[in-house]
């Protein structure tokens, strides 16, 4: 390929990846200096609420959107000078509903598979073949227009995967659908990487779905990532476990609280005057000792419980804020990028 | 599930991919778009219900209003109801992206390979077949009641209405990607241009006898000239002047409808 020997193994490489809007004749910053390294083969969660960027950042790696500044190598292929090449090689599945309302299931398929230079005979048989795994044999007559939202995903899924790319993003895969289609829909995301290796980008806003399935996290923030590594890394090392213990009087949670203070090394609160509460790093490993100081000290805990963080507490950590609180706020940024951007474009 | 039958990544891909492959991207699009009417073929009788309704309605009007024979009143009235078919089908295609674009597939047509100008010319060829089959139905739907046919001016008649609905369609699908922040303008301007284009063209009711900032207005409609080819060519008078005026200002719409339609689509994301 033409990429350097050390960034071979890489399968997007952006560096400085930098979009301004103008909205109502002021600069928006939706993404600013977004450096990235995706090796082949990972799985990658973009992690940030409504209007980060996640979107934005998306649309600029699969060609859609030009960047303001900055570029990337996504595929072995540059998104400025070769984004034919780019196209070719990955997948994408979009937030809106990939097939076409007055199209029949199969025909779309047929057509997509055409898009990407498959022989018509390839195209039948993979699609059947993906019409098959994802339960969508039975309606390959049926009109787009007359499909479940869980079954227009299904096929955005298909058609996103007919061509077999090395490289698929997904944009929000499971927003919209209810528990049991999600875990159907990210089975079958698990099943492709493990039987054909294919990378995966994935934006999202469910903490769960990146706590769960990505083995790398990269956490947006208002146009900047803020975090990336693991999610157990990210939780271990920014947001502590939250530990509460309960006591019996007053006197004890009083004499405890100085104690538990000490022995984790951090500050101890009081949601109630019988129970203290402490976030801690490491709360699996201090607990045991906070507990033998207090029987030692003659204030023993009555009740105790360890609550280990998820990657919202990750969030407030880093930002302050609560990702949850944030979906509203931010919205406005980003909404519309989907479909294309209602803001007019800088170009630097 | 087997892993026999399922190619590795990226075994889709044909062996020399570098190449742009304009032809065959234009000819898929074109086969997308004409799927759902070859599979509902009756969607094409059912659009045909304006035109119908003006044949049904407004024809007997004008046969009762006037002296002449029911076959020359036809012989005037049936190629203006073609190529408000042509319009009227033409002028709203673009909706269809519009739609495209609201939902999505669009967008995943923008990811996949192929060259954007496909993406608009496919679309617009596609115009052509409707408005053949369209045509075909009224005028065999009108000989009954006396609408006399010469074949060789209709075939080429036909020919420069699929001319014409190319490059409108092409203007509607640039007016569609136009418009894909506010929809209300796609309807807005094109209500506000197919009427007015339509009654300026004499389609429906001779302009000979209207005001002259009217007949001028007509002179000056593109349209005007097609009506009137239409009518000359049906009448079997296939190498006239009338004819040539008519092509022209079809193969210059359709210029024009291709390079704005082309540059939209360029611009699209």
């Amino acid at each position: 390929m033409n990429s350097t020997s050390t960034h071979s193994d890489l399968m997007i490489h952006a560096s400085k990846l930098t979009k301004q809007f103008t909205v109502k004749r002021e600069r928006v910053n939706a993404v600013t200096d977004l450096d990235l390294e995706v090796r082949h083969g990972e799985l990658v969660a973009f992690l940030g609420p409504n209007g980060a960027g996640k979107t934005t950042s998306l649309r600029m790696l699969t060609t859609l959107l030009p960047p303001t500044s900055g570029t990337a190598v996504v595929a072995g292929h540059n998104v400025l000078t070769d984004p034919a090449g780019v196209r070719r090689r990955i997948g994408y599945i979009g937030q809106g509903s990939s097939a076409g309302h007055n199209q029949r299931v199969r025909d779309e398929m047929l057509s997509q598979g055409a898009f990407y230079g498959m022989s018509r005979r390839d195209t039948e048989t993979r699609a059947d073949e993906l019409l098959e795994s994802l339960d969508l044999a039975p309606l390959a007559k049926r009109g787009v227009i007359s499909l479940s939202g869980g079954q227009k995903r299904r096929l955005d899924i298909a058609l996103g995967l007919l061509h077999s790319p090395e490289l698929l993003f997904l944009d929000e895969p499971s927003t919209g659908l209810d528990p049991q289609s999600r875990a159907n829909l990210w089975q079958h995301i698990l099943t492709l990487r493990r039987e054909q290796g294919t990378t995966i980008f994935v934006t999202t806003h469910y903490l769960e779905e990146a706590d769960l399935f990505a083995e790398r996290v990269m956490v947006m923030d208002a146009g900047r990532v803020i975090a990336d590594d693991t999610a157990s890394a990210l939780k271990s090392t920014l947001a502590g476990d939250l530990m509460t213990l309960g006591f019996e009087s007053d006197r004890d949670a009083v004499a405890a609280s100085d104690i538990i203070a000490r022995v984790t090394s951090a500050e101890a609160s009081a949601p109630s005057p019988l129970t203290i509460a402490v976030t801690a790093i490491g709360g699996d490993r201090l607990l045991p000792r906070v507990l033998r100081e207090l029987d030692a000290a003659g204030h023993p805990a009555v009740t105790a419980t360890l609550r280990q963080p998820t990657l919202d507490d990750v969030f407030l950590a880093l930002t302050g804020r609560s990702l949850r609180e944030e979906g509203e706020v931010a919205a406005e940024t980003e909404t519309g990028t989907t479909h294309g951007d209602p803001k007019e474009e800088v170009r630097a | 599930m087997t892993t026999t039958t399922r190619p590795p990544a990226g075994a889709g891909i044909p062996t020399d991919p570098a190449a742009p492959t304009p032809v065959r991207d234009t000819w898929n699009v074109m086969v997308r778009e004409l799927r759902p009417v070859v599979r509902d073929p009756f969607s094409l009788i059912f659009s045909l219900l304006q035109p119908l309704v003006f044949l049904g309605l407004f024809g007997p009007l004008l046969v009762s209003g006037s002296t002449a024979p029911v076959s020359e009143t036809l012989a005037w009235f049936v190629p203006g109801i073609l190529v408000m078919i042509a319009l009227f089908g033409s002028g709203v295609t673009g909706s269809n992206l519009l739609f495209e674009m609201q939902t999505g597939s669009h967008e995943r047509t923008l990811v996949a390979p192929i060259t954007r100008s496909s993406l608009l010319i496919g679309r617009a060829l596609k115009e052509m077949g409707p408005i053949i089959v369209q045509a075909a139905v009224i005028i065999l739907a009108t000989m009954p009641f006396g609408f006399q046919v010469n074949w060789a001016g209709a075939l080429i008649g036909l020919v420069l209405l699929a001319i014409f609905g190319v490059g409108l369609g092409s203007l509607s699908y640039a007016l569609a990607l136009a418009s894909r922040k506010k929809d209300w303008l796609f309807w807005a301007i094109q209500q506000a241009t197919l009427f007015p284009l339509m009654i300026l063209s004499g389609m429906l009711l001779p302009l000979e006898n209207g005001p002259d900032w009217m007949k001028v207005a007509a002179a000056i409609n593109p349209l005007s000239s097609i009506v009137a080819a239409e009518r000359a060519l049906f009448a079997g008078d296939i190498a006239s002047d009338t004819v040539v005026w008519g092509f022209i200002a079809a193969l210059i719409l359709a210029a024009l409808g291709l390079v704005v339609g082309i540059r939209a689509m360029q611009k699209a994301r």
